[in-house]
């Protein structure tokens, strides 16, 4: 074990016998989850005398963390074992998490299986200590509602859900995006042919890229009213400039040797152009696809802000902050990093089926 | 990147600019014709000469699209025309959006920076870490501000803090991709060198990682600062326009000012320019006492 290990290892097996003593203190039959818990992590103690796998550190942690949501609630406020007990299981998922890493660096274990279990552990993680320490705490959940509250909101509140994100998301962000995208690729392929424009455009390009552009969305609003139109075009135009410099640099990325080959081959403008600077520039598109996939979510719940109609997630965002209804603003905020995370594993995806030759791509 | 040559660049840039003014004066008629020829009709004016009726057009008072120099004389007006205390003073509004845009730029960074180093030193965190850090871009942040805003209000705390920590959440994830890249971007021949020198993790880390990523720091940092301008622009809208940039935009919009939205959306292009040009200016002042060759 490396000297990190060693520390986690101990601090993990001292927190749990903390864990019990505490408990022990209190009554063992008051929390007998925590105490199972801690009688549990403290023989791990004992791994100084002899070697104990990882798979066992992970089972502790999932048994803390079982143990923590099994215990709460049934003594306010919360008794000093619970939070040694959140501790403790901190302390056990992430020395887990340090050996399962290494195991997978000397390739005892499957990296691609679990690779992907660290940061399910770690999100997890983040979750149980949210939901310990709100309800454990007594946090007003006017602050920060636990998790458990909004997921029970979530699920009694589906049919406004489904609405605010077929308004906003279905309506306003998909139709925004594909346009905004379509046009910054056409008008790049346009003023590809013409260097003196794309001079002039590019710094321009690069310029308003850098804006806050999200500042025009009272304008639109203005322009195409309150329904879902003015949220699109706000896309439309957040999502066009990273478009516009990102094909344009891509269409210069195949190399001269390539272009000098179509030439041999005696192909024409538009041949080149597909065949061989379209593809080569996927990469570059699909950057700029996958940048535009969060500015599109933003833009149109922004634009929400400054006028819409009684449906919409940006609309139901700022309604329930204002009633204090903290629970259905999560719920929202749920459903839309969902989205937008679904959103940009999707394009993800398509650039790997789609650009499966790039190095990147090849390698990871 | 390579410096093209100055001029070669100026002259397109000019002229396509110029091309916009013009489309935008056109725009300025056409959108406005609508607005405009009601108003005639109700003071019952009829036969106006053309030239009139755009000389009107670019000069309304409301307009659905305000002509360029309109917007210039009212940024003229409330910039250098107003004294910078009045509430009136776009320098003022652009001053409380820099200190919460500076301010969450600094934590941003900082948090950016301190990330990527735990990254790059421990495996588990990389592992850890990484998908949720690029998880958390996909969550609209701009989204949870107006909740930001009012909770912590609620519980006393607003003014600069709040819009700052949005800022601080857009601006540190541009800084943690690129330190991480930055960080490991030493060749491996150059850490076995280090390991010859039996160099500690701190020499390696002052000694090659650290100066190896300041060009990176630098480049990650121009995107940061923007991000942040954002985060503190949008940070204003929920708490019901006091002040700020975002205050003027969404006063603006409350009262159908559109010379106004224009003229905040001007300062605030004006105020990101500024800022990404301060922070390359830094880096060129950087690299170069760094020894790096002016590029």
């Amino acid at each position: 074990m490396t000297r990190l290990q060693q520390i986690l290892a101990l601090a993990a097996g001292g927190l749990a016998l903390l864990t019990l003593l505490a408990s022990l203190m209190a009554g063992p039959a008051l929390l007998p989850a925590i105490t199972l818990f801690g009688l549990c992590g403290s023989l791990t103690l004992l791994r100084f005398l002899r070697a104990s796998t990882l798979w066992i550190d992970g089972g502790l942690a999932l048994l803390g963390g079982a143990a923590l949501l099994f215990s709460l609630g049934i003594v306010q406020p919360a008794p000093a074992a619970l939070w040694l007990a959140l501790a403790a299981a901190w302390a056990f998922a992430w020395l887990f998490v340090e050996r399962l890493s290494e195991a997978i660096a000397r390739r005892q274990v499957d990296g691609r299986l679990f690779g992907l279990l660290i940061p399910a552990l770690f999100g997890g993680a983040i979750l149980l200590a949210w939901e310990v320490i709100t309800r454990g705490g007594g946090v007003p959940t006017v602050l920060l509602p636990p998790p458990s509250m909004i997921w029970a909101r979530i699920l009694a509140s589906l049919p406004i859900l489904g609405a605010d994100f077929a308004q906003t998301f279905l309506r306003a962000v998909l139709i925004g995006y594909l346009l905004g995208c379509l046009s910054g690729y056409l008008v790049a392929i346009a003023i590809d042919r013409s260097p003196f424009l794309k001079r002039g455009l590019l710094p321009l390009g690069n310029f308003v890229s850098a804006l806050p552009i999200i500042g025009v969305a009272p304008i639109m609003v203005m322009w195409f009213g309150f329904d879902w139109q003015s949220k699109a075009a706000v896309v439309v135009v957040m999502t066009f400039f990273p478009m516009l410099v990102n094909t344009v640099a891509g269409l210069s990325a195949a190399g001269a040797m390539e272009r000098d080959l179509m030439r041999t081959y005696n192909a024409g403008y538009w041949q080149t152009l597909f065949k061989l600077r379209l593809p080569a520039a996927g990469p570059f598109i699909f950057n700029a696809l996958k940048i535009n996939s969060t500015l599109a979510l933003i833009g149109a719940i922004v634009a929400e802000f400054f006028g819409t109609p009684i449906v919409g997630m940006g609309f139901r965002i700022s309604t329930e902050v204002g009633r204090m209804n903290v629970d259905m603003v999560w719920a929202e905020i749920a459903v839309a990093a969902l989205a937008g995370s679904v959103f940009y594993g999707a394009i993800a995806l398509l650039e790997r089926a789609a650009t499966f030759w790039h190095p990147s791509v090849r390698g990871g | 990147m390579t410096r093209k040559p100055v001029l070669g660049d100026t002259v397109p840039i000019l002229l396509v600019v110029a091309i916009l003014v013009l489309v935008w004066y056109a725009a300025a008629v056409w959108l406005n014709a609508g607005l405009l020829s009601a108003t005639y009709q109700r003071a019952k004016v009829e036969n106006v000469p053309m030239t009139q009726f755009v000389l009107d057009a670019w000069a309304m008072e409301r307009p659905l699209l305000p002509a360029p120099h309109q917007v210039a004389v009212e940024l003229w007006n409330t910039v250098v025309g107003t004294a910078v205390t009045s509430k009136r003073s776009l320098v003022y509004h652009g001053w409380i959006t820099l200190s919460a845009t500076l301010l969450g730029f600094a934590f941003g960074t900082l948090l950016g920076v301190a990330l990527a180093v735990a990254i790059v030193h421990n495996r588990a965190m990389d592992r850890s870490m990484m998908p949720w850090i690029i998880a958390s871009q996909t969550v609209p942040i701009l989204a949870i501000a107006p909740m930001i805003i009012v909770v912590l209000n609620a519980v006393g705390i607003s003014g600069l803090l709040p819009k700052a920590l949005i800022s601080t959440y857009l601006s540190f994830f541009p800084v943690v991709v690129g330190m991480v890249k930055g960080l490991r971007s030493p060749e491996p021949i150059q850490l076995d060198l280090m390991h010859t020198y039996n160099a500690t993790p701190g020499q390696v880390f002052w000694k090659l990682r650290w100066p190896t990523a300041v060009p990176y720091l630098f480049a990650s940092m121009k995107v940061a600062v923007a991000a942040s301008l954002v985060g503190a622009i949008v940070g204003e809208l929920p708490t019901g326009a006091v002040a700020g940039l975002g205050a003027r935009l969404l006063g603006g919009s409350y009262y159908g000012q559109t010379i106004q939205i224009w003229s905040a959306l001007f300062a605030a292009a004006a105020l990101a320019a500024a800022l990404v040009a301060a922070v390359g200016l830094v880096e060129r002042l950087v690299t170069g006492r760094m020894g790096a060759r002016p590029a």
